[in-house]
């Protein structure tokens, strides 16, 4: 138990109520495992895609990634995946981070690299669909 | 963040050892996790080295065979001895269980006895369970009603009775809590499966009409959203119950009413 919240001369059940719910944790709970069902399909897919242009040209990668399905299924695979890490890294640091501080610094910066990340890999792919490459 | 080693004034040096009694029937050796709050001293833990034909077959019955014959001084709860009152909940042999209802004869080799892990200890092996208690409190475990009472018992169908078995059984031991890695990083705001079973339990029973009020101060990434079903709960409960399973419910009824 951490010894750094606790109040020593507060009664324990002030100590246990502490600041009461947060009346919130289930939508990204269940958004957890919503992700991980699409996942499951789309990493499946995504292995198959990796496979097969294992030994394509560049132009032809990039007639793949031009074809209106493929493009949805990546930027579908680029942002669950992004914000499927993003919720299980918050998990990990709510579990081993105490310093409410360095947590929630944790789970800022988490959310920007996972928006930054999803940002440019569906700007790149979109690129490559609209022919801007 | 998480301690992954014991802070300086927990490391554990080897204490005393009793020897066997000269003629010993059937020897058995128990290594027992020793800490005063009197002498300013780390933990030990003690070597005592007894004749199985001189007490029972339990290890509480060893545990009491020790205090009685051979060191007065090794302090233990317990009161019931027949694995209904929770007090001798302790780690056997690397599991939490009852003293009382572990059988000597189980354990391969030495017997190792450690309090509840990951508790403030009092002295030897009596965990300091006022947090825990305090989280029991905190949940309400009574039944809450705002229709007026009836003018004879609140009826329930044998169907909605049979909801509460598995959860009415638990005799908070806290072996499960005490069990949890999640419970031991973040004790001080998860509740811990054992809490968890004893809100599912008013949550499940047909008479008690606070349900939603009930749910609303479970969910908290903290108090509920800790548990990642590692099942160590289930696995070491000495009753056989699975908390896991309960908080897995909570979970469920969380989705269902958004």
């Amino acid at each position: 138990m951490s010894s750094s919240r606790i109040r020593s001369y507060a009664a324990p059940l002030a100590r246990a109520r502490g600041l009461g719910s947060a009346k919130e944790g289930v939508e990204h709970w269940w958004l957890q495992r919503l992700t991980a069902l699409a996942l499951v399909v789309l990493t499946l897919w995504f292995v198959w895609v990796v496979v097969r242009l294992s030994h394509a040209t560049h132009d032809q990668a990039l007639a793949f990634v031009a074809q209106p399905c493929n493009t949805v299924l990546l930027i579908l695979t680029s942002v669950t995946s992004f914000w499927h890490a993003a919720l299980g890294l918050q998990v990990v640091y709510e579990d081993y981070i105490g310093h409410e501080g360095a947590r929630l610094g944790a789970i800022v910066l988490t959310k920007f690299a996972a928006v930054v990340l999803i940002a440019a890999t569906c700007i790149a792919v979109l690129r490559i669909a609209f022919g801007v490459v | 963040m998480a301690e992954f080693t014991l802070p300086k004034n927990s490391k554990i040096r080897t204490g005393k050892t009793h020897p066997k009694p000269a003629t010993s029937k059937k020897p058995k050796t128990f290594k027992i996790y020793r800490w005063s709050p009197d002498d300013g001293q780390t933990p030990s833990i003690d070597t005592y080295e007894i004749d199985l034909a001189n007490c029972g077959p339990m290890v509480l019955d060893a545990l009491l065979h020790i205090k009685n014959d051979i060191d007065q001084t090794l302090t233990l709860r317990r009161s019931c001895r027949e694995g209904i009152c929770g007090s001798c909940a302790m780690n056997i042999d690397g599991m939490n269980t009852l003293a009382c209802t572990k059988a000597i004869d189980e354990i391969d080799g030495d017997v190792k006895i450690n309090p509840l892990p990951h508790m403030p200890v009092i002295k030897d092996l009596i965990p300091d369970l006022t947090h825990v208690y305090a989280q029991l409190t905190s949940i309400e475990p009574w039944m809450k009603t705002q229709s007026s009472p009836p003018s004879r018992e609140r009826l329930q169908s044998p169907e909605e009775r049979a909801k509460l078995d598995g959860l009415y059984e638990c005799i908070l031991c806290f072996c499960c809590s005490t069990s949890c890695p999640s419970y031991w990083w973040s004790g001080d705001r998860y509740l811990g499966p054992a809490i968890l079973l004893q809100a599912y339990r008013w949550i499940a029973d047909s008479r008690d009409e606070a349900t939603g009020e009930r749910l609303d101060n479970l969910e908290d990434p903290f108090r509920l959203y800790r548990c990642h079903t590692i099942m160590n709960c289930t696995t070491t409960c000495p009753k056989g119950l699975n908390p896991a399973k309960a908080i897995a419910e909570i979970k469920k009824l969380m989705v269902v009413r958004r």
